[in-house]
């Protein structure tokens, strides 16, 4: 015993001793940490421009103090109120549509007796999911082209007239929506039959030897065995309201449809990016980070209190 | 008993069969949705030009079948260098962060280790809170990655979310091994690559899978930092592709007309088939894996 390694802290061994029997593992994190540091958390000393008037000549540090002026600005600015508001729209859209479609699959698939076909359809209902939203994208303007794509086929099949769809104001949102649906119900599914498997047969044979019918297990065991997943994946749905997929609306969206399909990331690219209002776009981005922040912790604290696990 | 049991039968069947025709009709279906936006694509670009545009494409065959358009893609310059680019990123950021993710893992699965907490910690307040968009622009053009292929690889090592995926794995394996292992002399360096890599094989698979698809998809930070044509990756490229074509369209007039020396429907078909195709061959291999690397490791940390 007289050798033994210290790797780990005891109450008397000193600190440093410790840090020393593990510098391999010390060593091992330097780049992780460069990088988290560099990346994540050098960027959150620039959120000062917010409040300043960022000038390029002077830098971030030597730039005047202008307090909340770029946040008066933002709360007065038309196209960030349009931004938040369609940001809002097409997350209730989402949290609406999107979020009941995996739990009903799950169900569906969850009741498939035929093995091989269950796994081929879950297997192919992920595809989706790992396409980008730029080929998501190409697939869906390929869908609703002009002359070539099936839906204009089935409308003038229908006797009505071809439109170019992602140029109309009136079914941008509805696209979009149903894009995500498309791109994320397949994968929704697995946390759902994951939970599923969870679920104690023995509670099914209870409910058929008491006479219950597919129907009425489904609505009796298996919805209250998933019951704590759904509310953690709605509350944290909730929590994410001003988080959009910057990278799904801009695959889709062109000028012509800004009105209501212009959401707070591709607002910011723009202005930021694109047109240089740094400060404003920092704010604009503060804004957003800071509620989103508060709206994910407190959907947490919900989930919490509701006695099921928390998002961390 | 037995007939009680037989008698319940055959009154539910009827509806237990109503309930089982609904299950394969509607599975399917969720199959058929899944599939037909990709095979459609697919078909277009075996198919000829004149077909593709006359319409004639609506299933998942190809009409006048022909690879001239993987010919063109296969020719194109910018195809080729843009897909060389997405290659680098996705298999040196992959690799890295892989790499990185792992030593993380497990210097924050070791509870006892001085430094851990405060690390995991540090992670996780990245999920929260991050300095949002023009900040973290500002900070990779000063590092000089504007243009850089390293934009795309860099700032994005170590995502929290497979940090924790993966230290949850490794902290729900027995301790006992290591235990054992190093009591008999073994160093932190077998301890870390001979005892604990075989062991967290399914949750690397998974985060193997997880970065080479964020990796290969990458489409926003490119726009952000590259600009330089011979630096896009094929995301972008692919973007580029469907609006000239998407403007042509708004502009009302003639599309056919307009799209005269664009590339034509099919060359684009065939670009979406070359820049998916690796991870659809990729992805239902490992599928058992990131199943149960993600409901093992799922959310709490």
């Amino acid at each position: 015993m007289a050798k033994k390694k210290v790797l780990y802290r005891e109450r008397t061994t000193p600190l440093w001793q410790v840090i020393m029997a593990n510098w391999q593992i010390y060593l091992l994190l330097i780049p992780a940490l460069v990088i988290l540091i560099w990346f994540r958390y050098i960027p959150m000393y620039g959120i000062q421009i917010a409040f300043k008037d960022y000038n390029i000549v002077k830098g971030i540090a030597g730039s005047d103090w202008v307090g909340l002026k770029y946040f008066e600005k933002l709360l007065k600015n038309s196209m960030f109120l349009r931004a938040l508001r369609n940001t809002l729209i097409l997350n209730l859209y989402n949290f609406l549509f999107q979020t009941p479609m995996p739990i009903f699959f799950a169900v569906l698939i969850d009741s498939c007796k035929c093995l091989w076909y269950k796994k081929t359809i879950q297997t192919v209902s992920y595809l989706p999911h790992f396409l980008s939203w730029v080929i998501v994208g190409a697939l869906f303007s390929n869908l609703l082209a002009l002359d070539t794509g099936i839906v204009n086929r089935i409308v003038t099949m229908l006797g009505g007239e071809q439109r170019v769809w992602l140029s109309s104001e009136d079914c941008f949102r509805g696209i979009v929506t149903f894009a995500d649906i498309w791109k994320s119900t397949g994968w929704g599914t697995i946390v759902y039959l994951a939970a599923m498997t969870g679920i104690d047969p023995s509670l099914y044979e209870a409910a058929s030897i008491d006479g219950a019918g597919r129907w009425q297990r489904i609505w009796h065991v298996t919805l209250p065995g998933i019951r704590a997943t759904i509310a953690v994946i709605l509350i944290m749905r909730a929590g994410g309201a001003l988080v959009n997929d910057v990278e799904m609306v801009l695959a889709l969206y062109s000028p012509t449809v800004y009105e209501v399909g212009d959401v707070l990331g591709t607002y910011m690219y723009r202005t930021g990016i694109g047109n240089m209002k740094y400060s404003l776009t920092a704010a604009a981005g503060l804004f957003t980070s800071v509620i989103g922040m508060i709206l994910m912790i407190g959907a947490d604290r919900i989930s919490n209190k509701m006695g099921e696990r928390g998002i961390w | 008993m037995v007939s009680r049991k037989r008698s319940k039968g055959i009154r539910v069947a009827n509806s237990e069969r109503v309930y089982d025709v609904f299950v394969y009709i509607m599975i399917t279906l969720l199959g058929v949705i899944c599939l037909y936006p990709y095979l459609n694509v697919m078909a277009k670009s075996f198919s000829g030009a004149e077909e593709v545009l006359s319409g004639k494409v609506m299933g998942i065959l190809p009409k006048g079948f022909n690879l001239e358009a993987y010919a063109m893609t296969i020719k194109s310059e910018r195809f080729v260098r843009s897909a060389g680019n997405t290659v680098f990123i996705t298999v040196v950021g992959t690799l890295l962060n892989v790499m990185l993710t792992y030593f993380v893992a497990y210097a924050t699965s070791r509870k006892r280790l001085p430094g851990s907490k405060l690390i995991m910690t540090l992670y996780i307040i990245t999920m929260m809170f991050s300095g949002g968009m023009v900040p973290t622009y500002f900070v990779i053009i000063n590092a000089g990655l504007r243009n850089s292929l390293w934009s795309l690889i860099l700032p994005g090592l170590v995502v929290p979310y497979n940090l924790i995926l993966m230290r949850n794995y490794m902290a729900a394996l027995p301790g006992e091994l290591e235990e054992s292992a190093s009591i008999d002399g073994a160093s932190q360096w077998t301890v870390m690559f001979r005892i604990l890599l075989p062991l967290t094989l399914p949750s690397i698979a998974t985060i193997v899978l997880f970065c080479a698809v964020s990796q290969w998809n990458s489409y926003f930070n490119a726009l952000l930092y590259i600009d330089d044509r011979s630096k896009t990756v094929l995301q972008q490229y692919i973007r580029e592709l469907l609006a000239s074509v998407g403007d042509a369209e708004k502009n009302g007039g003639d599309v056919r007309e307009m799209m005269h020396g664009m590339p034509t429907e099919t060359v684009r078909a065939a670009c979406v088939v070359c820049a998916t195709l690796p991870i659809l061959c990729l992805y239902p291999f490992l599928q058992k894996y990131y199943i149960k690397g993600m409901t093992l490791g799922a959310v709490k940390g």
